[in-house]
């Protein structure tokens, strides 16, 4: 199935949708939001230009395999926890730098925490959705 | 009872209403299309609950979960047309 009007307007929509992913997961921390919701909508984002354009397309637009965005993502979880025992506070304690980002805001280790997050319910969603399409190809 | 309060009375027992009647057609449709478009149709009338109900309650945070529900719902209808299309050219 190839549709022209989908296939269009999936080219537009994914910046947009990852704009407004990325805005979920800039904003997490304090309002409603976060790292997972974030990694959905980016997740939906793929799939929508997957489901227009093909499983293909929708890899190489990519660029990278899901099972590393897996990888990188638990790997930033966890290098979050280690400023915390450096500074001698409590195990996994949010530390946040005292300088104001503009456009971003304090960057802390809930930041780090978030985006490692983020990573993993990318991964984990493309990777189950590029598994179903190839499964029946 | 401002204005604003009898509207959003008004359009929450019509939304609810309609949300009976979408269900109605999504237990007895006929077809399978039939209950894609109320399944599209639920949503859009759970994105109008939203909104209605962050007028009441006088906050945005809410809006955002319409957002990502307008895309979501519009991916379920894309996909289930996707496959729909698929099964029968088989």
């Amino acid at each position: 199935m190839f549709s022209v009007i989908l296939s269009t307007a999936s080219r537009y929509l994914l910046p947009l949708l990852l704009i407004f992913s990325f805005f979920l997961l800039l904003r997490g921390h304090n309002e409603p939001g976060g790292g997972f919701v974030g990694g959905l909508v980016a997740a939906a984002a793929y799939a929508l230009y997957f489901i227009a354009n093909g499983v293909d397309e929708a890899e190489k637009l990519l660029k990278a395999e899901p099972i590393r965005l897996i990888s990188v993502g638990l790997f930033l979880a966890v290098i979050s926890t280690i400023p915390s025992i450096l500074i001698g506070k409590n195990f996994m304690t949010g530390v946040w730098l005292d300088t104001n980002f503009p456009l971003i805001g304090k960057i802390g280790t809930p930041l780090v925490f978030d985006v490692g997050v983020y990573l993993l319910v990318l991964g984990i969603a493309l990777k189950i959705i590029f598994s179903l399409a190839e499964e029946d190809r | 009872m401002s204005f604003i309060e009898l509207a959003t009375n008004i359009s929450v027992i019509t939304i609810g209403l309609s949300i009976l009647i979408i269900f109605f057609r999504l237990l007895v449709g006929p077809s399978i299309e039939d209950r894609i478009v109320a399944l599209d149709l639920l949503s859009a009338n759970a994105i109008a609950f939203i909104a209605v109900y962050a007028i009441q309650n006088k906050t945005t945070t809410f809006l955002d979960v319409g957002v990502i529900l307008a895309i979501l719902a519009f991916l379920g209808t894309v996909a289930f047309a996707f496959y729909l299309e698929r099964g029968t050219r088989r």
